[in-house]
């Protein structure tokens, strides 16, 4: 394959940046948006060759004797600090980064027409697209990224286009506060990222994904057995990578800017905080996957933190009122789900009487996950947008009997809610499935868990969906009454519920395995039976207490008055980091370095003026104005010259 | 062994250019003060004949002695009244002058008479050791622009000068 | 008896020191102007001095001589110039009274 697509690829976005970034403000509404759609629907095109090539070409370069390669399309030197710490930027082609070429720039060009019809009376619009194509590129460039540490630039661009559309809506404060947030949170898990991958970097000469995955026991000896608190060296830097990972995917506890992060244009929630970015940090443990297996203890750690993760968020979901908080939190459970199977899958590791093709499941079943989380959420999320852009509200409250003036958005929002609680025959529950047999594969506590979290999912999302579009009309629609958005918003929704229905017939395995291999996919009937089971009746449940107005909810509600009210205010993490950092390091430790700093470093500096100012004063009064005053200093000071001179010389 | 003639005129005109000076920088009435100045400006030009320099000494003549003379003239008679003497100086600034004048005096001699540059040689010999500076010399070092030779700077002087009247137009100028 | 260099520079010495007591007590600014004169009169003379006895066969000291002449010409136009647009402002040319350029 030769380099011009996949440069294309690349610079298409940012090029777009550039044009709409300099030039926007000089161009109408109309122009910019065309140029935005037409340039990502270029790169989609485009990046669909490349990815059709790698996987369907059967050339030799991406496939030899049925086993997938990782072909580095080009990999040039870039920045030689020293001899050890070279980083390279690249273009990698395999499995995986096909996989989110696709997804990336199907879900971007779905949001870049969608937003055509959303953001059409928004100011700034120009703005908006150029920050759109700015995020495609970087996350592109993350995904592509043939090292660790291009990775770590282009995930921090992606950090600084989120922050600016998080930002987007400047002048309303919860905006720039979440934007904030949601930069700092992430900024200081990167600091773990950064330090991992120094770390790694002291042991290994490389940065070099191909390299580092072929042989990740060559990775484990370079560290020549080095340990740190009782854990070896490579754990604590797998573990610090993961962290990063953990900011950008929002595990808990780094979840907290995603739940704000809502405050940023809907379309912008579907493509950064649902689909694509929060997803990089389970693209960054499946990038590094073979060196995560190889020190198991990190693997655990991601599968806990993914376990608590995934129930947490979804308790929090069922008491939002929000819908782009439920959505949110439904997120950071779907993302947590990818973790904990990705995490339950181990190479070579085959737990005794299972099938040998189990060992990689977990990882393809959370590579498909991903997929066809990205297209169901960014299909709810667009159907939430629609919602909002009809009633002004965020708020499930100011809606409700939705389904007769919305029918396109109330079809839409139906399946995506069924493919996300793993209704058969859509997305979801082929991918949930395969995620649920990879843990049971692991430890049945793992399996016995998610089952429960994915009950919880089907509840809260019929919840949702029934608050919306059933429950009781609003009577405000009286005087303004709602309707879908125009064929911009609508197209794109139509095409993400269509792919929504039929993802999940994908062969998946034949594309996407950890190790290349192909993997035929099998229903396993016990998990898939209880898992829907589990759905069916969560969303029975859901369909009794939400779809006809009922004291049911309030009487629920007031049984369990403190869980509630827990749940609701997502059990006060937020409320514990204002107090950490305000209470503890704003008031305790930063109080001493401000007196540091006042009494010691600046007074210093005041010292230094209040010496210069007085010296001054003092000897102004030579600057008499007396012209032979002057004179005369001046003819001393010649003649004490002449004479030191003079001295000198003889 | 240098010529009595010479000699003699060397110390009249030695002693006038001292006692001129001080005479200029103490009399009591400005435009006398103009006068000494005056004086030692010719004893000057007469110092510069001595020393072969009979190009030098009319320049120092006819600028100095004629045209700067002129304008102070002008000058103290456009802005001083007719009569009018100085105020009589404060004591102590005039201690000061003196000190500061005597620092330097005895600066410069202790140089001069610790330099062990300068040889014993007399005004005869200096003056044939060297070929008389002639008029032809001059012309050619003032229109020529190889080395020793200074072309450029005369025009510069010339602009200078031109720069000057104007200047000098423009900030006298009533306004 | 020869007229060594020493004999040539000790007027000039005595002038420049003249030139420098003047300039220090004066109050009228002509009389200060007449010092710098005799100042610039002196070094004047020093080069010729120094041309003649120590590099009799050039003759660069006199040529400075005769800029210096000239510039001097200039620096007296401007500083008269000056002076009469003083007392023009202040009425008299006391340099006493022209003390606003301070701190």
């Amino acid at each position: 394959m030769g380099v011009t697509l996949p440069i294309l690829i690349l610079s298409i976005p940012l090029f777009m940046f550039l044009l709409l970034g300099l030039g926007g403000v000089k161009m109408s509404r109309k122009a910019a948006g065309i140029c935005g759609i037409t340039g990502m629907g270029t790169t989609m095109v485009l990046a669909y060759i490349v990815a059709c090539t790698y996987y369907f070409s059967g050339d030799i370069a991406f496939i030899i004797d049925g086993i997938r390669q990782q072909y580095q399309v080009f990999d040039v030197t870039w920045l030689a600090f020293t001899e050890k710490l070279v980083v390279n930027i690249g273009f990698l082609l395999d499995p995986i980064s096909a996989l989110m070429l696709i997804v990336i720039t199907t879900i971007s060009f779905m949001v870049h027409l969608y937003s055509w019809g959303y953001m059409e009376h928004e100011p700034g619009f120009q703005r908006y697209y150029a920050f759109l194509s700015l995020f495609s590129f970087s996350m592109l460039g993350l995904v592509v990224a043939t090292n660790i540490f291009q990775m770590y630039i282009f995930w921090e661009l992606v950090g600084v286009s989120s922050y600016l559309l998080i930002g987007f809506f400047y002048k309303l404060p919860s905006a720039v506060s979440a934007s904030k947030k949601a930069f700092i949170v992430t900024r200081f898990a990167d600091l773990g990222f950064l330090i991992g991958i120094l770390v790694l970097s002291f042991y290994t000469d490389t940065f070099n994904f191909v390299t580092m995955t072929d042989n990740p026991f060559e990775v484990l000896a370079q560290t020549h057995g080095a340990t740190f608190m009782g854990a070896s060296v490579l754990t604590w830097a797998m573990v610090l990578i993961f962290v990063g990972g953990m900011g950008k995917s929002a595990m808990m506890p780094l979840h907290i800017w995603l739940p704000d992060a809502m405050e940023g244009p809907t379309p912008v929630s579907a493509l950064i905080h649902a689909a694509t970015m929060v997803v990089a940090g389970v693209y960054l443990v499946a990038r590094m996957f073979p060196v995560y297996c190889v020190v198991d203890t990190a693997l655990t750690f991601v599968a806990i933190v993914g376990a608590i993760t995934a129930f947490y968020a979804a308790v929090v979901a069922c008491t939002q009122i929000d819908i782009k908080r439920v959505l949110a939190f439904s997120t950071i459970s779907q993302i947590a789900f990818m973790m904990t199977s990705l995490a339950c899958s181990r190479m070579g590791l085959v737990p005794e009487g299972h099938h040998e093709a189990y060992s990689g499941l977990g990882y393809m079943a959370g590579m498909f996950h991903l997929f066809t989380h990205a297209m169901f959420k960014a299909l709810l999320f667009l159907g939430a947008g629609a919602l909002i852009h009809a009633v002004h509200s965020n708020d499930y409250t100011k809606m409700g009997g939705l389904r007769k003036y919305m029918p396109i958005t109330h079809w839409t929002f139906l399946i995506g809610c069924l493919a996300i609680a793993g209704i058969w025959p859509f997305a979801g529950f082929f991918s949930k499935d395969e995620m649920l047999a990879a843990m049971f594969n692991q430890h049945w506590f793992y399996g016995a868990w998610m089952t429960m979290v994915a009950g919880l999912t089907a509840f809260y999302m019929f919840r949702l969906y029934y608050r919306i579009f059933w429950w009781e009309e609003n009577a405000e629609y009286q005087h303004h009454k709602p309707h879908d958005g125009p064929w911009q918003m609508s197209l794109p929704l139509l095409i993400l519920a269509a792919i929504s229905c039929v993802a999940g017939w994908i062969p998946f395995g034949e594309f996407v395995t950890w190790n290349g291999q192909e993997y035929h996919i099998h229903i396993e009937a016990p998990v898939a039976a209880t898992s829907l089971i589990v759905a069916v009746l969560a969303i029975a449940l859901a369909t009794l207490m939400y779809a006809k107005k009922n004291p049911w909810p309030t009487r629920v509600k007031n049984m369990v008055p403190g869980l509630w009210e827990a749940a609701h205010r997502r059990f006060y993490w937020d409320e514990i980091y204002q107090f950490i950092t305000h209470k503890i390091i704003f008031g305790m430790i930063s109080k001493g370095i401000a007196w540091f700093d006042r009494h010691v470093i600046d007074a210093t500096m005041d010292g230094f003026a209040k010496i210069t100012q007085r010296t001054s004063v003092a000897i102004k009064g030579m600057q008499s104005g007396s012209t032979q005053a002057y004179v005369i200093w001046y003819f001393v000071g010649a003649l004490l010259v002449a004479a030191i001179t003079w001295i000198c010389l003889i | 062994m240098d010529s009595i003639s010479n000699i003699v005129l060397y110390f009249v005109v030695a002693i006038s250019i001292v006692v001129f000076s001080i005479m200029a920088v103490t009399a009591r009435r400005i435009l006398r003060a103009a006068t000494y100045l005056l004086f030692v400006l010719i004893g000057t030009a007469v110092f510069y004949f001595q020393l072969g320099y009979q190009f030098l000494g009319a320049v120092q003549i006819a600028v100095y002695a004629g045209g700067i003379m002129v304008l102070f003239v002008f000058c103290i008679i456009l802005t001083q009244k007719p009569h009018e003497k100085t105020q009589v100086l404060a004591s102590h600034r005039r201690v000061l002058g003196i000190g500061v004048a005597v620092c330097g005096v005895v600066l410069l001699a202790w140089a001069l008479f610790t330099m062990p540059l300068f040889s014993g040689m007399s005004l005869t010999q200096a003056l044939s050791s060297g070929a008389p500076v002639t008029m032809h010399m001059i012309g050619e070092a003032f229109t020529g622009t190889g080395r020793m030779q200074y072309l450029l700077p005369f025009e510069a002087i010339s602009v200078l000068l031109l720069a000057c009247i104007i200047g000098g137009v423009t900030v006298a100028r009533k306004g | 008896m020869d007229l060594s260099i020493l004999w040539y520079l000790i007027p000039s010495v005595l002038m420049f020191a003249c030139g420098v007591y003047g300039f220090i007590t004066r109050k009228n600014m002509i009389a200060m102007l007449i010092s710098i004169e005799l100042i610039l009169n002196s070094s004047d003379l020093n080069f010729v001095i120094f041309n003649r006895y120590l590099f009799p066969g050039s003759m660069e000291g006199m040529v400075f001589t005769l800029f210096a002449v000239a510039i001097a010409a200039a620096e007296t136009a401007v500083a008269i110039a000056i002076i009469i647009n003083i007392f023009r402002k202040i009425g008299n040319t006391d340099i006493s009274e022209a003390k606003k350029m301070k701190y």
